[in-house]
């Protein structure tokens, strides 16, 4: 493709107006087409909200009705009475927040002994934790929910949390790549201060790496804020569940018959995403560049 | 070279080498312990329950390779989970390859705007799946469901969706492509395609090549990489697809959504079959690892890299 000789001269060149005026239209028909994929993705968005905030007759109104007939915010407060909705953020808020912080931090520990240190059999290790982002965790299931029946931490959120805190693969391997791309004349200098490998990376590699600690942190919030299957399995009673399993526990009350709850489950659903949008609006920027670094060092 | 570096320093500076060294194990550690205790560790011991009859009541009892048959040979639930998990692989990752690349080109263009319709693409993506899936549930309402209310609209009787044996996977599939076209996926495309260089477009341009061509010939080999992760990541994704289908359909209508982790799940948490649920999910491990490693080998076949790239993990 490269060495391809450029054998035609351009075309000649046709009218200044007419191609402007084709472009405008071009132009036109791509914003038209913006526009449309816009509502398309949307549209399931603003059902959920009108429908939060109905009745529990205006619901089934049919042809729906594109508004509520009058704005009912007891919904949202309905969602709180009708199950344990704050013990379930609650418990997803320990869970996500503990996992950011311990899957940063460790994280950051062993990325940066992967990034700055020669050891006999690093690069095995390295490859080793590699090959364990691509192994699906399902494997591992039967077999780790065994070893937390065994020391008697099913039902209890510990199993969610404490493996987090020895650090995760694909967050080590971020923070690796990014600790390499840092000049090694910084800790260098930290050492010859005669500062250790913690305070190095404490007070040197850290403070400059807060981009990458950002795009870990958001990552690990919506991975572990969004959990189902590990939650699923190691709880069992309703004032442990998370936030998803809570919510699925939610659509099983509500299919049990008796009033219908469809606009309160819209509701816990979309209290549920906000977070996950809020917390997209705040960083968007590492966010992004999260997924990008993430996705072409791949 | 690292040889005779280490050669050089030897003596003198071997405590200090040995000093790194130790710091080293230290700092990596942790993940040591984690990778042992819960990776390592574990794959073993569900490579020993596969080939073990085990209900946790009991302690496991060997029965070699019985479990691997009774899934190939006599339990017909392992092959429609097989069947409509591919199917819905099939469906989901080229329509979402597809649609993501669409998204990306499109907002590539640089029209009025970009950012704002950058992030209305990405917000369905951050919908958490279980949110997603109730969301969804209500709109593939046969009666009073949006859905079908504008289908009917335009004078089409819309299928039943969730609660239709036909139609329920491809749900799930509709569910799927609004919960990732607009995420991660077109991110990084619209990352690939910034990486075109203009030249190429230019000369393109001075053979005469019209829109599809430069597309064709320009485009597709130089984002050609970043497909190839797109759509290795993708497989991987769609094949484990499990949450969905256990909010929306719970595996039905008459199994028609019953997907791989699904069969794993029931097998293990529902009916105690330790042991055969470990030989499922082996098997599952190994279709997917396969998968990856035949893309990788066949990428070269498709995946162009242009010049000396910096090192590719």
């Amino acid at each position: 493709m490269a060495s391809r000789t450029i054998a035609a001269s351009p075309p000649a060149a046709r009218t200044a107006s007419r191609s402007a005026a084709k472009a405008q239209l071009g132009r036109g028909a791509l914003y038209a087409l913006c526009l449309v994929l816009s509502v398309v993705f949307m549209v399931p968005f603003y059902w959920t909200v009108v429908t939060s905030f109905k009745g529990p007759q205006e619901i089934f109104v049919f042809p729906p009705t594109w508004w509520p007939e009058s704005i009912r915010w007891t919904n949202y407060v309905q969602v709180w009475q009708r199950v344990p909705y704050g013990t379930f953020v609650v418990n997803s808020a320990i869970v996500t927040l503990l996992d950011v912080v311990g899957l940063t931090l460790s994280s950051a520990l062993v990325a940066y002994g992967f990034a700055r240190y020669r050891f006999p059999g690093r690069d095995v290790l390295f490859i080793l934790t590699l090959a364990t982002i691509v192994m699906p965790d399902e494997v591992t299931l039967v077999p780790t929910f065994l070893l937390f029946r065994y020391i008697n931490w099913v039902d209890t959120l510990l199993p969610l949390i404490v493996p987090h805190f020895l650090g995760g693969a694909f967050y080590i391997f971020l923070l690796r790549q990014f600790f390499l791309a840092l000049p090694r004349d910084l800790d260098e200098a930290a050492r010859i201060d005669g500062a250790g490998a913690l305070r190095i990376l404490w007070d040197v590699i850290l403070p400059l790496s807060k981009p990458a600690l950002a795009t870990a942190a958001i990552l690990a919030f919506l991975q572990h804020w969004n959990e189902f299957l590990r939650p699923l399995i190691f709880l069992n009673s309703t004032e442990h569940f998370t936030l998803p399993i809570g919510i699925r526990y939610f659509q099983l009350l509500g299919s049990q018959g008796g009033e219908p709850m469809i606009q309160l489950l819209m509701a816990a659903s979309l209290m549920m995403t906000l977070p996950c949008v809020v917390l997209f609006f705040a960083g968007q920027q590492y966010f992004v560049r999260g997924v990008v670094m993430s996705g072409l060092k791949g | 070279m690292i040889g005779a570096r280490r050669a050089a320093r030897a003596g003198s500076r071997g405590g200090l080498r040995r000093r790194e060294a130790i710091e080293g194990f230290l700092l990596v550690s942790p993940w040591g312990l984690g990778l042992l205790l819960f990776i390592v560790g574990p794959l073993l011991a569900s490579a020993y329950l596969s080939l073990a009859e085990y209900s946790v009541l009991r302690p496991p009892r060997f029965v070699g390779l019985d479990n691997y048959a009774k899934a190939l040979f006599e339990d017909p639930i392992f092959w429609q989970a097989i069947q409509r998990t591919s199917l819905y692989v099939v469906m989901l990752v080229p329509l979402g390859l597809a649609a993501s690349l669409g998204c990306a080109l499109l907002l590539n263009r640089g029209v009025r705007g970009t950012n704002l319709f950058r992030t209305l693409f990405f917000l369905p993506t951050l919908t958490p799946i279980v949110a997603g899936a109730i969301l969804w549930t209500w709109i593939f309402q046969p009666e009073v469901g949006l859905l079908n209310y504008a289908l009917r609209a335009v004078g089409i009787q819309g299928p039943r969706w969730l609660s239709s044996y036909e139609w329920a996977l491809p749900s799930l599939v509709i569910i799927g492509l609004w919960g990732s076209v607009g995420g991660s996926r077109m991110i990084i495309f619209l990352a690939g395609l910034q990486g075109v260089p203009q030249e190429l477009f230019d000369a393109a341009a001075i053979d005469g090549a019209n829109n599809w061509q430069k597309f064709r010939n320009v485009t597709l080999p130089m984002i050609s990489p970043t497909m190839l992760f797109n759509l290795v990541l993708g497989i991987i994704a769609a094949f484990k697809v499990f949450a969905v289908s256990y909010v929306a359909t719970g595996g039905g209508p008459a199994y028609s959504t019953w997907f791989f982790v699904y069969h794993i799940y029931n097998q293990a948490f529902k009916y105690s079959q330790m042991g055969y649920a470990s030989a499922l999910a082996w098997i599952f491990c190994v279709v997917i690892l396969a998968f990856t490693f035949l893309q990788f080998r066949l990428s070269n076949r498709w995946v162009h890299y242009e010049g000396e790239r910096e090192d590719r993990l």
